[in-house]
């Protein structure tokens, strides 16, 4: 860099012209090179029949690669600009890319789905409120208000509540590990998964039948009649929302455990040497010195719960009842092609998480350094 | 005193039997699905999956041939007849999940990790109001993004690509990275920077060369959060991947292996224990890393 500085100084304005015209071509000509490999890749993956595997293996490289590419070209570039401009620019490469994805994905998308939400079907007539009268009045939307509530307050109460009784148990046992691992387990399993291993612990077969699901040979066996659990209504979501509580405790346990080993074992010493009872200083000092704690886990599964859809889609797919919001706006989308009502359905979703979004907000705003 | 160690012991022990009933449990629907993938497809549909156990029975990887397998299968049935049966080619997707999961892991947290830095490390106008966003876009659901993008893939023709889903999860799963690296390269200490920077080191130097091997402990918990979070998404794959089989994910095909062959347990149970390796494996592998990722947040839209 300063050499050629030097020589372009010396080699009076015609050699510093031209050594300037370099540097403008070079700099077109490096992001023109990038631009046709990753162009080259995109059709070649679009196009190609090659076997799975090597598509798979290029689809890879290029996909990381070019990001790497990309960041590596802005920076070139940027530095070849004068030393001022270079300096304001500079932030951006590193922020810029993820400042527009995050606007085209989320942020922009916010505000056209908003628009969208007062048009019609094929959103070219300006319908108003009409798509919000239906999401807050149809039967199925209500009746998935209901279900989604009821995700909500049993699907978060029961995972809280097992989480933090698991952890308080395993805390006083020495296998805690090997307890906790197996609790934890589920978390790694997709909805979908865990949608397919419950259709089986649900399985029905006609009563003269063996039962091959574990819940219907339990009542059988305890000379019951089997049932078919998933078209039992309302309990039906129940029985669904015991997938997500089979799946969540695992994480609410994690992050109450380590709660719990953070609190200093001089307050409950102090607690026993006074005489309370193992119940009293559950109930006084443990549980309000985890209070944060319980509040963050209970919101990131309500948020969840909020949401839920894999499991609904894959089991009943909303039938016999047990519609939820995020099932009805994929079937306002993909089934009904109506995207004013599908628009307005994700604002309903957006306007239910205002309060979390609000108090991250205002948590955010507390901290020191920004 | 010996009468309350004695107590003490007894409460022990009726702990862990309490812990132990709800771990068998937590466990048994699982065990039941692993057990039942090996069965022959009569005892399946026909015998509970704990018959194993009193019964016996003669496992065999059938189930697993033919979910995996692309072509049709022929086989015999406990009457003695051939049949033929469809392969349902989890094998493909297999090789597509891993062809989605890998760029929307990896990406996500190149980008997230360079924007955590400019954000903790440099100056800009605008920064505070930028990072602001990123907060506040934590929980916004992702079913917000739906429409709107499905228009402008729809518009530039990139609906079925794994560039269209790779950038999706890219989308959804930034604001997340980007404000977990950023509380963790933050605290990154002053003088680091400094004596690079002194040193006359370009910031892109300083990024690749010093942030990013500093950040691997944060990066890595983050990378094992987005692998399960893409490897076992099924919403996003159904919107921006479509319906087309040849790039269908394990999760896709699974949901509609439910829809089609419902009451096939033996190929249920065997499709759902092959969407489930590479999870649990993770799981087992690099469960502190995982622990310490979910530790450190997981509020995600």
């Amino acid at each position: 860099m300063s050499e050629q500085d030097t020589s372009a100084s010396s080699g009076g304005i015609g050699g510093r012209a031209v050594v300037t015209l370099g540097r403008i071509l070079i700099s077109i000509f490096i992001p023109f090179v990038a631009f046709v490999v990753l162009w080259g890749g995109f059709i070649f993956l679009r196009d190609t029949n090659a076997p799975q595997g090597i598509i798979a293996s290029v689809a890879i490289i290029w996909g990381v690669g070019g990001v790497a590419l990309l960041f590596w070209v802005a920076d070139w570039v940027v530095n070849r600009l004068p030393l001022q401009t270079a300096k304001k620019l500079q932030p951006f490469v590193f922020v810029g890319p993820a400042l527009v994805i995050l606007g085209w994905y989320l942020f922009i998308p916010a505000l056209r789905s908003l628009y969208l939400s007062f048009f019609d079907a094929r959103s070219q007539a300006f319908v108003g409120l009409q798509n919000y009268v239906f999401a807050f009045t149809d039967p199925k939307m209500l009746e998935s208000f209901v279900n989604n509530l009821m995700w909500i307050v049993l699907g978060t109460g029961g995972a809280v509540g097992f989480g933090l009784i698991i952890a308080l148990l395993a805390d006083r046992s020495r296998f805690e590990k090997f307890f906790k691992a197996l609790v934890f387990l589920p978390m790694a399993i997709s909805f979908v998964g865990a949608g397919v291993i419950w259709r089986f612990v649900y399985a029905y077969k006609p009563p003269m039948e063996e039962q091959i699901g574990l819940l219907n040979a339990m009542v059988t066996f305890f000379g019951g009649e089997p049932q078919a659990w998933f078209t039992m209504q309302p309990w039906n979501n129940i029985f669904l929302i015991v997938i997500l509580v089979w799946l969540q405790t695992g994480y609410a346990m994690v992050i109450i455990s380590a709660a719990l080993k953070g609190i200093p074992s001089s307050i409950i010493e102090a607690g026993r040497i006074d005489g309370a009872t193992e119940m009293k200083i559950i109930i006084r000092i443990i549980i309000p010195s985890i209070f944060s704690t319980l509040v963050t886990v209970a919101t990131t599964i309500i948020i969840i719960s909020l949401k839920i859809f894999d499991i609904v889609f894959t089991m009943t797919n909303g039938n016999y009842g047990t519609e939820v919001i995020a099932s009805m706006q994929y079937k306002q989308m993909f089934r009904f092609l109506h995207y004013g009502r599908g628009s307005a359905i994700a604002m309903v979703l957006v306007i239910a998480v205002i309060p979390v979004m609000w108090y991250n907000l205002r948590q955010f705003s507390k901290r020191e350094g920004f | 005193m010996t009468l309350e160690k004695r107590k003490a012991a007894k409460w022990k022990v009726v702990i862990n039997i309490i812990l132990l009933f709800i771990v068998l449990i937590w466990t048994m629907p699982t065990v039941g699905l692993f057990i039942s993938s090996l069965r022959p497809q009569d005892e399946v549909m026909n015998t509970g999956w704990w018959t194993t156990f009193t019964d016996g029975t003669r496992f065999n990887l059938d189930n697993y041939r033919q979910v995996l397998g692309g072509r049709d299968h022929t086989y015999v049935d406990a009457a003695g007849n051939t049949v033929r049966a469809s392969g349902d080619n989890l094998s493909q997707a297999f090789v597509n999940s891993l062809t989605v999961t890998i760029p929307s892991v990896i990406i996500p947290l190149l980008i997230a990790a360079a924007a955590a830095f400019g954000f903790a490390w440099l100056e800009f106008p605008g920064r505070k109001i930028f990072f602001t966003i990123v907060v506040a876009l934590l929980v916004v659901p992702l079913q917000i993004a739906l429409i709107p993008i499905l228009r402008d893939y729809q518009r530039i023709g990139l609906t079925g690509s794994y560039l269209a889903i790779w950038l999706a999860h890219t989308g959804f799963g930034l604001p997340l990275a980007t404000y977990l690296l950023y509380n963790y390269i933050s605290t990154i200490p002053r003088d680091i920077f400094e004596s690079a920077f002194l040193d006359g080191a370009k910031q892109m130097t300083v990024f690749t060369l010093l942030v990013l091997p500093l950040s691997i402990p944060a990066i890595a918990s983050l990378a094992i959060f987005q692998f399960l979070w893409v490897w076992n998404d099924l919403l996003v794959a159904l919107v921006f991947l479509g319906g087309t089989a040849d790039v269908a994910v394990l999760t896709q095909r699974l949901a509609s292996m439910v829809g089609s062959r419902g009451q096939d347990w033996h190929l249920l149970t065997a499709g759902a224990f092959v969407t489930m390796i590479i999870p649990l494996a993770v799981f087992f592998g690099l469960q502190r890393f995982f622990v310490r990722g979910l530790m450190a947040g997981s509020v995600k839209g």
